[in-house]
């Protein structure tokens, strides 16, 4: 099939409702874009279409971000990006915006621990209650997911939210 | 510290625990370690700590390591006043990485238990402890070390967060901040040039393939550590049972293959090998330590093909540590360069394989 507009290939196709009445166009990616505004890239790989996405996201914050520094360790993301080491415990809260995606990367995906859980933490000696239970309520989430039982997953989603806030 | 000097000359005579060529599997694996890091809550990490403040998480981490009797004979090195040829003694007996050694200011490393524990202090965390294993005993140092945690736990608060879990200096590192290495010793693959085939299966698992000692490092003698680098979203158990059902047993089976190979269909070339091999180490006058490791390399597959009967893993192993540098000056009590250390070594060789004197 060849563009409506020039004779190259079309590769793509829209189909617009407009007033009842069903029009269909089909353009090359050139015709596409300048005509119809579509930024239109094809083959884009989807990884990176949702790497575009995030790092749009992300950018904005970026922009906010350029001079925020950790009040506690002085470090900025950018010094971080080029040692590769954080400054303090308290930077991954910071900078959690920039650094999800470099997570993900890094560990095939993964967003939150699922491991161990000490005992004790929070600095202030008090022994606090064992949090082991989000492990359970993930894998349990997870079960839920798969088995399409929204209703159980909404409530464990937001178990694990409340979890997570302690 | 006078006391923990000592304590290293004592460590240069022998191998440790975890050499002593025993294990399930030892034939191939060599050993089993794993690592956590750990950083305590309210001190900065360690690129960003004052000299003071690493100076005071130095002797609290250490006192609380003594204090909390986490291994028996556990002692404590100091390694900003240790020299060098200590230091190197570390890095040889794999207690402390090459950065620990090199590195500056206020740090130091606990061992205990025969070298089977070491916690370094400062690192690049606040705390790397490993446990150290003979053959493929991922589970039991699992549970070794999860108990020194739960120890030192007792005492640290340890920087962690619901969703990141253990909190690193290297992000790389978070969430249970382990990292599990599996030494294996793989000549046969090596010689039959199937070992790219293990790295390429590895590298599609998400796991590092790395030399002798660690990061950075080349892979001599034929020693290869496989390791994990993801360590966020999945358990402890989990990475655990990944190395223990999944990727070693098959990496096992691959050498094993190879290895009956060489036997079957090509016993002349293997015992071409594994006899120049002796022939050289019972006789050559001047050994460097690279070609050192290759040799032993190529006789420990004859030990353990049978095809040589009057040596003992055991002493292989040790041949292993005893010629590296910092052992072998220790050894002879004297520093050395050049040639007069590669002659203190082939002599060394010559003596403990019962070759020419």
């Amino acid at each position: 099939m060849k563009c409506d507009n020039c004779n190259k290939p079309a590769t793509v196709h829209l189909t617009e409702i407009r007033q009842g009445k069903k029009i269909e166009k089909h353009l090359c990616e050139m015709c596409a874009a300048q005509s119809e505004g579509l930024p239109v890239k094809a083959h884009t790989p989807i990884n990176e279409l949702l790497t575009n996405f995030v790092m749009a996201h992300s950018g904005l914050a970026k922009e906010q971000q350029q001079g925020v520094a950790c009040e506690h360790c002085g470090i900025t993301w950018a010094e971080f990006r080029q040692s590769g080491l954080f400054g303090c415990a308290g930077d991954y809260a910071v900078f959690e915006k920039d650094l999800t995606p470099l997570l993900q990367r890094a560990h095939e995906g993964a967003t939150h621990h699922t491991g161990k859980v000490p005992g004790r933490a929070g600095g202030t000696g008090v022994p606090r209650k064992r949090t082991v239970d989000l492990t359970k309520l993930r894998k349990e989430l997870q079960r839920a997911i798969e088995a399409e039982d929204y209703e159980k997953a909404a409530k464990l989603r937001d178990a694990i939210r409340e979890a997570e806030q302690v | 510290m006078g006391r923990s000097n000592m304590q290293i000359g004592d460590l240069t005579g022998q191998a440790g625990e975890w050499l002593r060529g025993t294990g399930p599997m030892s034939d191939i694996v060599i050993s089993s370690r794993i690592r956590l890091a750990r950083n305590v809550m309210g001190y900065p990490f360690l690129s960003k700590t004052s000299r003071p403040e690493r100076q005071a998480l130095e002797h609290r981490v250490r006192d609380v390591i003594l204090g909390s009797a986490v291994s028996p004979q556990t002692f404590y090195v100091d390694l900003e006043s240790a020299p060098q040829v200590d230091r190197d003694l570390l890095v040889e007996r794999h207690l402390i990485s090459k950065p620990h050694a090199a590195g500056e200011g206020a740090r130091g490393v606990a061992v205990g238990e025969h070298e089977t524990i070491s916690i370094m202090v400062n690192e690049e965390d606040h705390l790397r402890i490993q446990v150290l294993r003979s053959g493929l005993q991922l589970e039991e140092a699992w549970e070794q070390i999860n108990q020194i945690d739960d120890k030192l736990e007792a005492k640290l608060d340890w920087a962690f967060h619901p969703r990141f879990g253990y909190m690193t200096a290297c992000p790389t590192n978070v969430g249970t901040g382990i990292r599990v290495s599996v030494m294996l010793h793989l000549p046969a693959l090596k010689l039959t040039g199937e070992i790219e085939k293990v790295f390429r299966a590895a590298k599609e698992m998400r796991l590092a393939v790395r030399g002798l000692y660690g990061e950075g490092t080349e892979a001599t003698g034929d020693f290869y550590q496989i390791s994990n680098q993801t360590t966020l979203g999945k358990s402890e158990e989990e990475i655990i049972n990944d190395f223990k059902l999944l990727v070693i047993p098959k990496i096992i089976d691959y050498e094993h293959h190879a290895r009956r190979t060489l036997l079957n269909d090509r016993t002349v070339a293997l015992d071409d090998k594994v006899q120049r091999a002796v022939g050289v180490l019972r006789h050559a006058r001047l050994m460097s330590s690279e070609e050192t490791l290759t040799l032993l390399s190529h006789l420990r597959m004859g030990i353990n093909l049978g095809r040589v009967k009057d040596v003992e893993i055991k002493t292989v192993n040790e041949l292993f540590l005893m010629t590296q540098p910092a052992h072998l000056q220790k050894l002879m009590g004297r520093k050395m360069d050049g040639d007069v250390r590669r002659a203190a070594r082939a002599e060394f060789i010559r003596k403990r394989l019962g070759g020419v004197a």
